[in-house]
């Protein structure tokens, strides 16, 4: 199923196994030549990563699997996404709704980086901020959120200086 | 450079004392025509008579004009016009603008659109540097000094936005605060943190009595607001408790001096008013003094040339 030149090398992951087994029904996926794979993503997750890389907008081939078994997380999302290298600026954005996504980066089918999503210090348009009565949620405006404490988790508005656990965030 | 006043939290210790030396200047001479030809904006998004008048007498009393409203029910707003528009619009017309409102965060926003200066005149329950500089202007005025200082706060420390901003300003002047307050109203835990890394010493009290007061430098009183409490049985248990009455002065520093930011309702006995440690009438005078210095500030005007000044009327 895989077409991998160089067995010795890392190959980049097909979205699904080896699918069918005796039953002999296989469900094909063809594995990413360029791209970027996005693994390990929390089912309830997914469609925020998507919204998050406005996926529905590319035009290039995405592969989504959704409910897979995952020996790691029980079950798990993956995309696959033909021809796009995501800047860190990007990939890291992902870091509020999935902080532990696995990133693989694929050139003519061998993984040739693998990354993880960090905390960037500045969220820009991205989260809403929990204060009713903040100017973000009442003018349309981008908001600002800045890392009060990496530790804990902690982004302080820009605007009001109120204070929220990343993972209560919604996004905008 | 955006010369924007919005807070006064970052603001190091040089430029708070530089501040103060330009609103003393303006209490030696407060009336000039320093802004002759100028036009200060007063955008009051919810109406605060005491903050506005303060602002506009300050502008006036420099030789300024000013245009502006006072009541959001006259706007824009009111048509669904963005802050943003309203403060454009008003750029095109005014030098500075001094605005409230009570939507927080609004006037950083509006200093981050603007082309002209914005004073921060209050936005919600975050910030108040005008307030906040008129006390450090009257702690200084009558303790002849900022630094180690024993400042008492009673009252509603909760919600309270002038004593969290009276606390942060005061770090670089090693103060001993000691604070008084209903459980309902106690220092929330994240100041009191702040008050740890910043090294900055603080007792707790529950009592409010001349022997707690004793050792006070300045005793800043707050109002106990009846709609702070969820349970109304406990404000009417509390609030009798944080009323300042003349007989608990008996024990009281000779230098010590009661400031409250006003409005008073019943958090200080009428019959104080004539003690000699009543200061809250001449702190909010001194308002006057620090709006004329944020004023000019924020304008890029410099204490040189205030000190230097030609239009001294």
């Amino acid at each position: 199923m895989e077409n991998n030149p160089n067995p010795s090398k890392v190959s980049a992951p097909a979205l699904i196994g080896r699918a069918g087994g005796e039953s002999g029904r296989q469900l094909i996926v063809s594995a990413l030549d360029h791209g970027t794979v996005i693994d390990h993503i929390p089912c309830d997750r997914l469609f925020e990563v998507i919204n998050l890389l406005h996926l529905q907008e590319m035009t290039s081939k995405v592969t989504i699997g959704f409910n897979l078994k995952s020996s790691k997380m029980g079950t798990k999302s993956i995309i696959k996404i033909a021809d796009r290298f995501f800047t860190d600026e990007e990939l890291n954005q992902l870091s509020i709704v999935a902080p532990n996504v696995s990133l693989s980066i694929i050139r003519d089918y061998e993984v040739v980086e693998k990354k993880q999503v960090c905390l960037p210090d500045d969220l820009r348009g991205l989260v809403r901020c929990n204060n009713p009565k903040c100017i973000t949620n009442n003018e349309p405006m981008p908001t600002l959120f800045h890392v009060a404490d990496r530790q804990r988790a902690i982004i302080r508005c820009h605007y009001c200086n109120h204070e929220q656990n990343i993972n209560d965030v919604k996004l905008v | 450079m955006n010369r924007s006043l919005v807070t006064i939290a970052n603001h190091s210790r040089e430029k708070i004392e530089y501040l103060l030396q330009m609103a003393q200047e303006f209490e030696r001479h407060p009336n000039r025509l320093l802004l002759q030809g100028r036009v200060v904006a007063t955008l009051f998004f919810e109406p605060s008579t005491r903050t506005r008048l303060s602002f506009e007498t300050a502008a006036n009393r420099l030789g300024a004009r000013v245009i502006g409203f006072a009541d959001p029910k006259v706007t824009s707003g009111t048509k669904g016009e963005t802050l943003k528009d309203t403060i454009m619009m008003v750029s095109n017309y005014a030098d500075i603008i001094v605005m409230r409102h009570h939507l927080e965060g609004a006037a950083l926003y509006a200093s981050e659109i603007a082309p002209v200066p914005i004073i921060n005149a209050g936005d919600g329950a975050n910030q108040h540097p005008s307030q906040t500089m008129l006390d450090l202007y009257t702690i200084y005025q009558t303790q002849g000094t900022l630094d180690n200082l024993n400042i008492y706060l009673v009252g509603d420390l909760k919600y309270g936005r002038t004593v969290h901003s009276l606390l942060t300003a005061m770090r670089h002047f090693n103060p001993t605060f000691h604070f008084i307050a209903p459980d309902e109203l106690a220092m929330p835990e994240n100041y009191k943190q702040y008050c740890r890394e910043q090294g900055i010493r603080f007792v707790e009290h529950q009592d409010f009595d001349s022997d707690v007061i004793a050792g006070a430098d300045i005793l800043y009183m707050t109002r106990v607001q009846r709609e702070r409490f969820t349970d109304l049985m406990e404000y009417e248990r509390v609030k009798d408790r944080y009323l300042l009455k003349l007989d608990m002065l008996s024990k009281a520093r000779p230098n010590m001096r009661i400031l409250h930011p006003l409005p008073r309702v019943n958090e200080i006995e009428y019959a104080i008013d004539d003690d000699p440690h009543a200061y809250y009438f001449q702190q909010a005078r001194n308002g006057l003094f620090a709006r004329e210095a944020l004023i000019c500030d924020a304008l890029g005007i410099t204490l040189e040339q205030v000190q230097e000044d030609k239009t001294i009327l």
